[in-house]
């Protein structure tokens, strides 16, 4: 390759990779892929930052290993190729948990395993990692896993303070406003209302951002 | 004089007016107080004296019986809850007046804030739905729910139960209900248990060993205790008149029946619905008679709709026009499945003493479904008889 084509590490168009994720292009919010993982873990801010995480090295590496691999794989066996890479890699990222975070794993539970059915990682590889460079694919891998991950700690933030008092496990809100009759939200904790709080962030993007409105 | 007054305004809330800004805000209050000049002009329609803040009036007047029997009947718990015994009926209503009404304060206050800014911040009328839904609200309230829990209970509902949809008449799930389920999910301790019915009860100024359940939340404690009997202190002519704990409206099966007469009479609320939701609640309870497992099963059938929000729910929820089904069948359909849902869950989930809530709401969301399938039905049926005659 010659010295004249090659483009900087990070230029405009691969910042645009990897920050359009976090904005116009989130997941989450705009293509509505991941809820389901999104409602589960993030009734604490812990897991769901280490969710959070973990999809973001799954997906990264699965579209860095599969853009370097994707002159090679036939076209028509490429799911099950695809499948396979994702797979390990979700192995690896269980065994790392079980390893270091053992709690934060026991409460993630099968979540972790789910990671190879997220849709982000398996639609991010056949959109973009299928037909693109390792470089930006890798970098498109980690905008989206922060895209998604920027929801998820946006979600366990909220859900956490409101619904238990607590981040990260810490006692947030006084005592003297439990004794002055303030209470938890307990509908805070339940599944439900993380879909309503998807529903509100969904509002507030959009609102922000008219481009999006259909 | 004071549609002198409003005469006067109102020229600055009109276009460069001083407070243009404020025209939805103007335009509530003046047609709230007078019915509005302007007359539909284009399309078809119907020439009628009512309209839909005129409707909602009638409706708060049918709740009236209801909301006043139930501040008398705060009171009178109350008395008999610390021993004082009963009480004279003005001193019981005006015990009651005082506790419940700044319940309503706020929800009409929470409730109609969001109202008006959304109005003014997209532009549109203000809707006159919360005009009832804000007098449901502290009616399915137990009298002791801090003040606090029930504004944010009301916002959440009118936000997120209605405004996201695009305000009155496009909501899915009754506000009222919203309300009360989010307070039910979100502060279980103070919407359910035996404290929270009696006012003054959870700060504990009652006489050792008086029971401040419900009749339901009595026979749900004894059932899960496999007890032989239902294990209700109160009586059946307790639960017709209402001198029963109970949330602040709905104990009093008389006075909702003589809402039910000022809504029907009206021909404001369905009658279809409203017979069917207890016909539908009836038949449940005979099924539940005829399997017979245990004394709640045995239960004569009608009890189901003297206890609890069986009939505040009937008559004042589920008939809500707007989240109900709106085909003739489809109201009977509809009917029949809240009934049923509504003793099913009470008798079968101990968890929930009360089915009448979640029922509703369930079956508010199924009814654009039934709908659906009312009219595809009929359209076969009509596709058939022409195919018939060809």
């Amino acid at each position: 390759m010659s010295n004249k084509d090659k483009e900087p590490l990070f230029s405009a168009k691969n910042m645009k990779l990897l920050t359009g994720p976090l904005g116009s292009g989130n997941p989450v919010t705009v293509q509505i892929l991941g809820i389901c993982s999104a409602l589960a873990v993030t009734a604490k801010l812990q897991p769901a930052l280490v969710m959070a995480l973990s999809v973001t090295v799954v997906t990264a590496f699965s579209n860095l290993i599969l853009s370097l691999m994707r002159n090679t794989i036939p076209s028509r066996i490429r799911i099950i190729v695809q499948l396979v890479v994702v797979a390990a890699l979700v192995i690896l990222v269980d065994q790392v948990l079980k390893a270091f975070v053992y709690d934060v794993s026991k409460q993630l539970s099968v979540f972790v395993g789910l990671i190879i059915t997220n849709c982000i990682v398996m639609g991010r590889i056949e959109a973009f990692a299928l037909g693109n460079k390792p470089w930006p694919a890798f970098l498109d891998g980690v905008g989206n896993g922060l895209g998604y991950g920027m929801i998820l700690v946006i979600l366990g933030f909220f859900r956490e303070l409101l619904g238990a008092g607590t981040l990260w496990g810490y006692r947030v809100i006084p005592e003297s406003f439990y004794a002055h009759g303030y209470s938890n939200n307990g509908l805070m904790l339940l599944p439900p209302m993380a879909l309503i709080c998807v529903g509100v962030i969904i509002w507030i993007h959009r609102s922000r951002n008219k481009n999006l409105c259909e | 004089m004071l549609r002198k007054y409003l005469d006067k305004i109102k020229p600055q809330f009109e276009k460069g007016g001083r407070f243009s800004k404020l025209h939805s805000t103007f335009d509530a209050f003046e047609t709230f107080l007078y019915v509005p000049n302007t007359v539909t002009k284009s399309g078809s329609h119907i020439r009628d004296a009512i309209e839909l803040k005129r409707t909602m009036s009638v409706v708060v007047i049918a709740l009236l019986p209801a909301l006043l029997f139930g501040m008398y009947n705060v009171g009178l718990q109350h008395f008999r809850a610390i021993g004082l015994g009963d009480k004279a009926v003005m001193e019981c209503f005006e015990f009651g007046f005082l506790k419940v009404l700044p319940i309503i304060v706020v929800s009409y206050v929470v409730g109609l804030g969001i109202e008006f800014l959304f109005a003014q911040i997209r532009g549109h009328e203000v809707n006159e739905g919360f005009l009832v839904s804000g007098m449901l609200i502290p009616l399915v309230m137990p009298v002791d729910a801090p003040l606090w829990m029930v504004g944010v209970s009301t916002a959440f509902a009118v936000i997120i139960g209605k405004e996201v949809f695009g305000g009155t008449g496009m909501n899915v799930f009754n506000p009222a209900l919203i309300a009360r389920a989010f307070m039910f999910f979100a502060y279980t301790p103070y919407i359910s248990g035996d404290k929270v019915w009696i006012a003054g009860m959870s700060e504990g100024y009652t006489i050792d060993g008086y029971s401040g359940a419900t009749p339901l939340t009595e026979i749900a404690g004894s059932m899960a205790e496999k007890s032989s009997s239902l294990g209700v202190t109160s009586t059946v002519h307790d639960w017709l008149i209402g001198t029963i704990p109970g949330s602040i409206g709905e104990t009093s099966f008389i006075a909702i029946m003589i809402g039910a007469a000022i809504l029907l009479f009206t021909g404001i609320a369905s009658w279809r619905i409203m017979l069917s939701v207890f016909a539908g609640g009836y038949l449940m309870g005979l099924l539940f008679n005829a399997i017979g497992l245990n004394p709640y099963m045995e239960m004569p059938a009608y009890y189901h709709f003297l206890l609890g929000g069986f009939a505040f729910g009937a008559v004042f929820m589920a008939t809500d026009p707007v989240t109900g089904s709106q085909t003739n069948t489809g109201k009977f359909i509809y009917g029949l499945m809240i009934g049923a849902f509504a003793v099913l869950i009470r008798v079968v989930n101990p968890g929930y003493p009360e089915g009448m809530m979640l029922s509703i709401l369930f079956m508010n969301a199924m009814a654009p479904l039934i709908d659906h399938y009312v009219v595809a039905a009929n359209i076969r049926r009509r596709n058939r008889r022409i195919n018939a005659t060809k």
